[in-house]
């Protein structure tokens, strides 16, 4: 890598479900706050990439944008769509190509839990004719055999629950805006044990884009940047344990989270220490206490004292998901690991409202971290810094 | 008995097997690897008798392609019961996916030991399972 790279405009289409507008509108109008808190106009970017997993194309939204003729690559990456857009535009400014890049993603779901096809991942019939296929049952194994080695209490599930929708009351464009209490939580139906409805993020609807540029573009435009410190997309290594997978190897396996991390890490040449906000991925309660430690920050099993204090809420040692997360936001799959990214703008330039994280200087966070997972087992992490 | 929900899943006879692939490597698999992925991958029997890896309850209707009771007409019993499922390490070969039966979510802990069966899983189908092995033949093993 060479040049550096800043995002300069950040933009995002409230998650939920917004009827009567389509997933690629969602995205549309997202590209429109971000060119506005950028002061661009589109003709102005000069490459753009983005997707989405269910909601269509993402270089048609140039009907809407205009036909400014500029080249843009559709991502259909799963949940890595918004992390390998968001790769792509930065290798674009990087390389000193281009002074000004796109990173899209929008997506709009069905009701419902993700219901995939076998044949997509190379996998035979029968796994999903028996009702093995769910992507909410590999997390509920993964956190259940988690917590009898590391003894994580279903409490601490329902804690990372209850901080998420206390988050999401304080996010404008977040879903769920109401407080759920710990005892709705723990009570609440259970989906696949230990996992009750609560716990359990839904597909939604959504859009984020976010507008990189080169040092001197941002300079010369004056704009309020944050930097990209550092970026790492890894998919699975050997003997891993991911998800939709019938038979899994008896050796224990790399993770790729943990490879992205200390990538990220590495390039970025910072340790966990260091990162004052923090978003990771939490399809359901247990993939955030998971994360915590493929990620670098506490050790397996800490996560227990790390709920029971309040470590990982807004004010703690390391806030959370601030925005609530994809347990307060849903997942709209092609825009998910943007948003997260969008947050820690959002944070890093101290405009994150009521969920402001403070920061050790008073000035809120220095350094802001995200972290999206998906299938078949790949992750993507962000490090930014503030400018 | 029903017809197996795929034929080649696991071996005929009073005693059947899942069947898994070594791998030229001799690493074990599971399933059986199809098409050109077979090439140099020796079918193996895998063993009936695991300990319990992780498990989980399944307590909503699998969208489609699920094809078990619930899931629409002529599959069984036309509502849907909530199943367990879970890993099972076969020692020395694989960890593999399968549903589990005759027991309770509470009885289930970490290394339990787990023996191999094939279960009815709809009108028309079986599929295989593993269930806990009893207390009294897990002391006589």
């Amino acid at each position: 890598m060479s040049e550096n790279v800043y995002i300069i405009g950040a933009g995002i289409h409230p998650f939920g479900r917004t009827d009567g507008r389509s997933g690629r509108e969602q995205g549309v109008y997202a590209v429109r706050e971000a060119l506005k808190d950028a002061g661009l106009d589109w003709p102005d970017i000069e490459c753009a990439y983005g997707g989405s997993a269910a909601a269509g194309n993402a270089d048609i939204m140039v009907n809407e944008l205009g036909l400014t003729s500029l080249p843009f690559t559709n991502v259909a990456n799963g949940c890595a769509t918004g992390g390998s857009a968001l790769s792509a535009a930065q290798q674009a400014i990087a390389s000193g190509m281009y002074d000004l890049a796109l990173a899209t993603g929008f997506d709009k779901h069905p009701r419902g839990a993700f219901n995939a096809k076998p044949a997509d991942y190379g996998l035979p019939d029968w796994y999903g004719q028996t009702g093995m296929m769910l992507t909410t049952q590999f997390f509920a194994l993964k956190i259940q055999r988690y917590m009898q080695l590391y003894g994580i209490s279903r409490t601490t599930l329902g804690r990372v629950a209850e901080k998420a929708f206390r988050n999401g009351t304080l996010t404008p464009h977040a879903w769920r805006r109401s407080p759920i209490d710990l005892d709705t939580i723990m009570n609440a139906p259970m989906i696949n044990d230990p996992l009750t409805k609560y716990m359990f993020c839904s597909p939604s609807e959504g859009g984020v884009a976010l507008i990189l540029a080169s040092e001197k573009k941002m300079k010369e435009l004056g704009a309020d940047g944050v930097k990209v410190r550092s970026l790492a997309v890894k998919t699975r290594p050997p003997d891993s344990f991911e998800v939709f997978q019938p038979g899994v190897s008896i050796k224990e396996g790399g993770k790729p989270t943990v490879l992205a991390s200390k990538a990220a890490f590495e390039k970025a040449g910072l340790g966990p220490e260091d990162i004052e906000v923090a978003q990771l991925q939490d399809t359901e309660s247990g993939a955030e206490i998971m994360h915590m430690a493929e990620n670098g920050f506490c050790k397996d099993g800490e996560q227990e004292e790390w709920l029971a204090n309040g470590w990982s809420e807004i004010g703690g040692k390391l806030p959370v998901n601030t925005d609530g997360g994809c347990l307060a936001c849903g997942e709209p799959i092609g825009a998910s690991g943007l948003r997260q990214v969008y947050e820690n703008v959002q944070q890093l330039r101290g405009r994150g409202g009521e969920r402001q994280v403070p920061g050790r200087d008073g000035k809120g966070p220095r350094f802001g971290y995200s972290h999206v997972y998906g299938a078949p087992g790949l992750s993507a992490v962000a490090i930014l810094e503030r400018a | 008995m029903g017809q197996k929900i795929d034929p080649d899943l696991w071996s005929d006879g009073p005693e059947p097997h899942l069947m898994g692939g070594r791998l030229p490597s001799g690493e074990i698999v599971f399933p059986m690897p199809t098409g050109d992925a077979a090439q140099g991958v020796e079918p193996v029997r895998l063993s009936r008798r695991g300990k319990l890896w992780s498990w989980t309850s399944q307590g909503f209707l699998p969208k489609e392609p699920y094809e078990g009771p619930g899931s629409g007409p002529g599959e069984g019993p036309p509502d849907f019961r909530p199943f367990l499922l879970g890993y099972v390490e076969l020692p020395g070969e694989v960890i593999v996916e399968s549903r589990i039966v005759d027991c309770s979510l509470e009885d289930l802990h970490l290394g339990m030991e787990m023996e191999f069966c094939v279960v009815p899983f709809n009108a028309t189908h079986d599929t295989y399972a593993f269930r806990p092995v009893a207390a009294q033949e897990s002391k006589a093993a």
